[in-house]
Order: structure tokens, then C-alpha cells, then sequence
């Protein structure tokens, strides 16, 4: 009885969890749809609680000791995050569930080792998948959270022919686990640990070369990764929550990054083995002096004040320097002076998928001023003036003239379209991908050098004194 | 292994994928068209629920003998790990989406 209730129990859950990600893929009913898959989690929680322990002793004590741990810091670490921040910490804890896997299949597969199980190739197979899949989620998204925290810097991690290296380096794990899998007698503790330690080093390996452009394409495959190994970890222990859970996430993670791979116009295999950043600054980068014209504060508050049409562009160096507020600011003051204002917003600006309209939406930016690529490139031909913010890869034309570019053939928007363009930056340095922006030097561009709170501040008050 | 092995396998575990087939489907069905708008929520919510992988390091420690120091250790290690994973991310996706529903008002 007891069993047909836990099972029964399962079944909700993950209904909570379908029903929920179904929720929380519309903005009316995202909110409610991320608490029903949080209680389809406490169910499964529940559930395993109370199952009966299967010959072991319980060890009660132990588990809530651990559950009580796990709440305090995640509650405190997603309490207390500044919203600019939230790439890297969904990285952390998506490399968290990857190690949670990793923990599981190396303890299950100690056991092996120590004669205290029998086991089938097929459950080796699974233990080991799980081992790699896990591995690769777990140390993946720990260096994409030291990228995106600029901790570590892409060019100092890359090796020549990396992705090359890449290939071999999972041939030879996929042939070690074909080896290990291959009977019981093959795993003992230094098999397992070669082989979790080959993982790790293969995980950081994998995202090494990934960088710029490409980091939210990136985050959003390790999420479909982590969701796999929590798949493969049900089969060992046959639980349906566990694969239902697992596979909804490495389903949807996929499909969220061949969206944005798609929006980038590349795909998946370009993505992984391109290797920005490394290869980049070649073709155009030396074209000589040109000459850069930079804008006065007062001038640039005029011509927004009289303008019709005004476009921001948001990129990565809004989040950095917590710029939202300012924007908004901005926003308000040309409103009420009749100035329309609107955000084109380019599907791989940020670092994470949807990245801007997150810190747009913390400071109420209504959905209705905000466009997507195409939108916004039909409306950059009658605007005024575009303001870059932190912005620099998704506004390079080098995209769509230069063919030696690494970005070439991605869709960017066409800024250069608008009438005036303003560049807000910090200095001259190449962007994240470290690609030169012809943009910089464009007839129509003039340069507003500093921080970008900072000028935007100093702009606001601008345009206050008109 | 064996081809005649791997087909007992599948046949053994044969609801396991009728699962795992359907569920695959779905995933895509679910998400397949989403506004660029929801792609972080979904993603960290998304996230959230992978953390589901505690449910076996639950198991792992309940299964455990008292005296096996080893696997009780890695196994409140594995919790913490996938308990940190699900707290934190559907709390994070809850203040995201926090963010969203006052403008709507």
C-alpha cells in the first residue's frame, strides 16, 4: 500500500513538473508555473522520504542534517544575488546538479567496485553515462560561471587546435568507458577515479573555447546537459520522476539552444568547435588610423530631446554597470517630452537567454517598447538616434561585409541605418568576443566614452536642464 | 556487450522508454514557441527541476548501511549539491518573474 501511494505521489509530481514548465513558457502564468513545478519537487521529496528504505538503515538523521544545508544556501545565495549577477549564478547551480550526478554515479559505481553489487553492462553503461554527462555539466558550467564573472579570461584558457583536441580527448573517455563497461571486473576505485577525474578535466575542456557571443548558447546547453544526467541517473535507480524531470529539462534545453543558435544564424557544431575570441581579431582589424569622433553631453541631450524616434540598444555592459535605472530614467524624460523611445533587443545580447529583458523588466520597461531583431531593424530606417549601451558584437557590421570575420553571416542589428548613432563605452578595447567594431569608426557614429551609468546619469541630467 | 543483451534490456525496462520517448516528445511540444521574453525564467526554472537528481541521492543515503561512513558522507555531499539546486533555483526564478508581473499591472 505503502508503495502504491509513493508511486502514485511520483505521478503527480512530475505532472506538477509538465504542467508547470507549460506554465512558465507564457508570461500570464509564468509565476504560477514556476511554484507547481516547486511543489511537484517537494512531492518527489516527500515521496522518497517516506519510501521504505530498502534494506538500508534509513540514516535519517544524515539526510535532513543535508537537506537543511542545501535550503540554507540556496535560499540565501538566490535571496540575496543583484539581478545583474544572475547568469553566473544559475551557472553555479546548474553545475551543482551536474555534481550531484557525478557523486551519485561514482558512489553507485564504488559499490560495483567493491563487490557489493552485481551489475549488468547496461547498468554500467548507464552508471558511466551518467558519470560523463554529469561530469561535463558539473565542471562546464563552473568555468562558464568564472567567464561570465571575469575570473578567467577566454584567450589565457584556449590551446591551438583546441576543438581538435576537444574530439580526441571525448573519443578516448567514450573508449575508456567502453572498456570499463565492458565487464564489472574492469571497474575498481582507480578505474572510477581516473575516469571521474578524465571527466572533470574534459568539462572544463569542452567550454573552454566557448566564449563571447556564444556564452548564453553555452549556459543553455549545460542545462540541457545537467537535465540528462538527472535522466540517467533515474534509469539506475528506475525512478520515473527522476526521467521524467530529467528529459523535460534536456528536451527543452535543447530546443531553447537551437533557438538561439538559429538567431545567430550557426549552428550547434559551428557553435562548439568555432572558437571565437581565439581566431578573431584577424581580417579587417588593421585598416589604419581612422578616425573616431566623440560626443559632448550637451550636444547629444539636444538632439535626444528633439528627436521623434529613439532607439536603446541594451548589451552585456548595461548589466555590468547596473545602468537599468538610468535608462529608465532617460526613458521617462524624453516621454514626457513627446520623443518615442524603444529597445532593440538582439537575441544573443547578455550572457544568458533573455538576458536584457530581465534587467529591462526590473525597472519596468513595459514588454510593448521592446523588439525583437526584425521589429527593430524595420524601425531603425526612421529613427533618429540609437543609443548602444554596452552593446558592441550585435551591432557590428563586420557581421554582414567582411567574410573573414568570425562573426560574419550572424544577423545583427543595423544601426547604421538610424540617422545618428551614439556608442556608449567604457574605452576603445575590442568587445567580449574580441572582434574590432568598424561600427566605431562609421560616419554616422560619434562615441560617448565612460562608464555607462555614469554618462547616462550625466545625460539625464542633460536633458533635465533643457 | 551484445545486441541480445541490449534487447533484454529495453524489453526489461520497457516502460522506462515508452517514457522516455514520450517525455521527449513533450519537452519539445511544451517549449517549442516560446517569447524570447520568458527565456531566462524558463531556463532557471528549467534548471530548478534537474535538481529532481536529489530524489536519488535521497535514495543512495536511505539505502546505506550506519556504518558505511564513505557513502553516507558522499551521499549528504550529493544532497546538499542538489538541494542547493533546487531551493535556489526556483527561488531565483520566483524573483525574476517577481520583476515581470508588477510592470503588468
Amino acid at each position: 500500500m505503502l508503495t502504491a501511494i509513493i508511486n502514485l505521489s511520483y505521478l503527480v509530481g512530475a505532472l506538477a513538473f509538465v504542467w508547470g514548465l507549460r506554465r512558465l513558457s507564457s508570461p500570464d502564468t509564468a509565476k504560477e508555473g514556476n511554484r507547481l513545478a516547486g511543489i511537484g519537487m517537494g512531492i518527489a521529496i516527500v515521496a522518497t522520504l517516506v519510501a521504505p528504505s530498502g534494506g538500508g538503515d534509513g540514516n535519517y538523521a544524515w539526510i535532513a542534517v543535508s537537506l537543511v544545508i542545501g535550503t540554507g544556501i540556496g535560499w540565501r545565495a538566490a535571496k540575496k544575488v543583484a539581478m545583474t549577477d544572475m547568469p553566473q549564478l544559475v551557472s553555479v547551480f546548474n553545475g551543482l546538479g551536474g555534481a550531484c550526478a557525478v557523486a551519485l554515479a561514482g558512489l553507485e559505481l564504488g559499490q560495483v567496485a567493491n563487490g557489493m553489487k552485481e551489475t549488468s553492462t547496461s547498468s554500467l553503461a548507464i552508471l558511466l553515462t551518467t558519470l560523463l554527462i554529469g561530469g561535463v555539466a558539473f565542471t562546464g558550467s563552473i568555468l562558464a560561471y568564472l567567464k561570465l564573472d571575469g575570473k578567467v579570461k577566454d584567450e589565457k584558457i584556449i590551446l591551438p587546435q583546441h576543438s581538435g583536441i576537444n574530439m580526441i580527448f571525448l573519443l578516448g573517455l567514450v573508449v575508456f568507458a567502453a572498456y570499463l563497461g565492458w565487464s564489472s571486473g574492469n571497474i575498481s576505485w582507480l578505474t572510477i577515479g581516473m575516469f571521474t577525474v578524465l571527466t572533470l578535466v574534459y568539462g572544463l575542456s569542452f567550454v573552454a573555447p566557448i566564449g563571447g557571443a556564444d556564452m548564453p548558447v553555452v549556459i543553455s546547453l549545460l542545462n540541457s546537459f545537467s537535465g540528462l544526467s538527472a535522466a540517467a541517473a533515474g534509469m539506475i535507480y528506475d525512478n520515473q520522476i527522476m526521467l521524467v524531470g530529467g528529459i523535460l529539462v534536456g528536451a527543452s534545453g535543447t530546443i531553447l539552444t537551437v533557438l538561439m543558435c538559429n538567431a545567430m544564424n550557426r549552428s550547434l557544431l559551428n557553435v562548439l568547435i568555432g572558437g571565437f575570441g581565439g581566431t578573431a581579431a584577424a581580417s579587417k582589424a588593421a585598416t589604419g588610423d581612422q578616425n573616431i569622433r566623440e560626443v559632448g553631453l550637451a550636444d547629444l541631450a539636444i538632439q535626444l530631446y528633439y528627436s521623434d524616434k529613439v532607439m536603446v540598444v541594451p548589451g552585456y555592459g548595461l548589466a555590468v554597470a547596473q545602468a537599468q535605472k538610468a535608462v529608465k530614467e532617460l526613458d521617462e524624460l524624453l516621454e514626457n517630452n513627446g520623443v518615442e523611445v524603444k529597445y532593440g533587443i538582439h537575441p544573443v545580447a547578455g550572457r544568458m537567454p533573455g538576458h536584457m529583458n530581465v534587467l529591462l523588466a526590473e525597472v519596468d520597461i513595459p514588454y510593448s517598447k521592446l523588439l525583437d531583431l526584425e521589429e527593430a531593424n524595420e524601425e531603425l530606417k526612421t529613427t533618429d538616434v540609437v543609443l548602444v549601451v554596452g552593446a558592441n558584437d550585435v551591432v557590428n557590421p563586420s557581421a554582414e561585409d567582411d567574410p573573414g570575420s568570425s562573426i560574419y553571416g550572424m544577423p545583427v542589428l543595423q544601426v547604421w541605418n538610424a540617422k545618428h548613432v551614439v556608442v556608449l563605452k567604457r574605452s576603445m578595447s575590442p568587445g567580449y568576443a574580441g572582434i574590432e567594431n568598424p561600427l566605431f569608426f562609421h560616419a554616422k557614429n560619434k562615441m560617448l566614452f565612460g562608464d555607462a551609468k555614469a554618462s547616462l546619469q550625466a545625460l539625464v541630467a542633460e536633458v533635465k536642464a533643457q | 556487450m551484445d545486441i541480445a543483451q541490449l534487447v533484454a534490456f529495453v524489453d526489461e525496462h520497457l516502460l522506462m522508454f515508452y517514457l522516455l520517448l514520450f517525455t521527449i516528445i513533450l519537452g519539445f511540444e511544451i517549449i517549442a514557441k516560446v517569447p524570447t521574453v520568458l527565456h531566462t525564467p524558463l531556463m532557471s526554472g528549467a534548471n530548478a527541476i534537474s535538481g529532481i537528481v536529489i530524489v536519488g541521492g535521497i535514495l543512495l543515503v536511505k539505502q546505506a548501511a550506519a556504518t558505511d561512513l564513505f557513502m553516507l558522507i558522499g551521499g549528504s555531499l550529493a544532497i546538499v549539491f542538489g538541494m542547493i539546486n533546487v531551493i535556489g533555483g526556483f527561488v531565483v526564478t520566483d524573483r525574476m518573474l517577481e520583476m515581470f508581473k508588477k510592470k503588468t499591472k
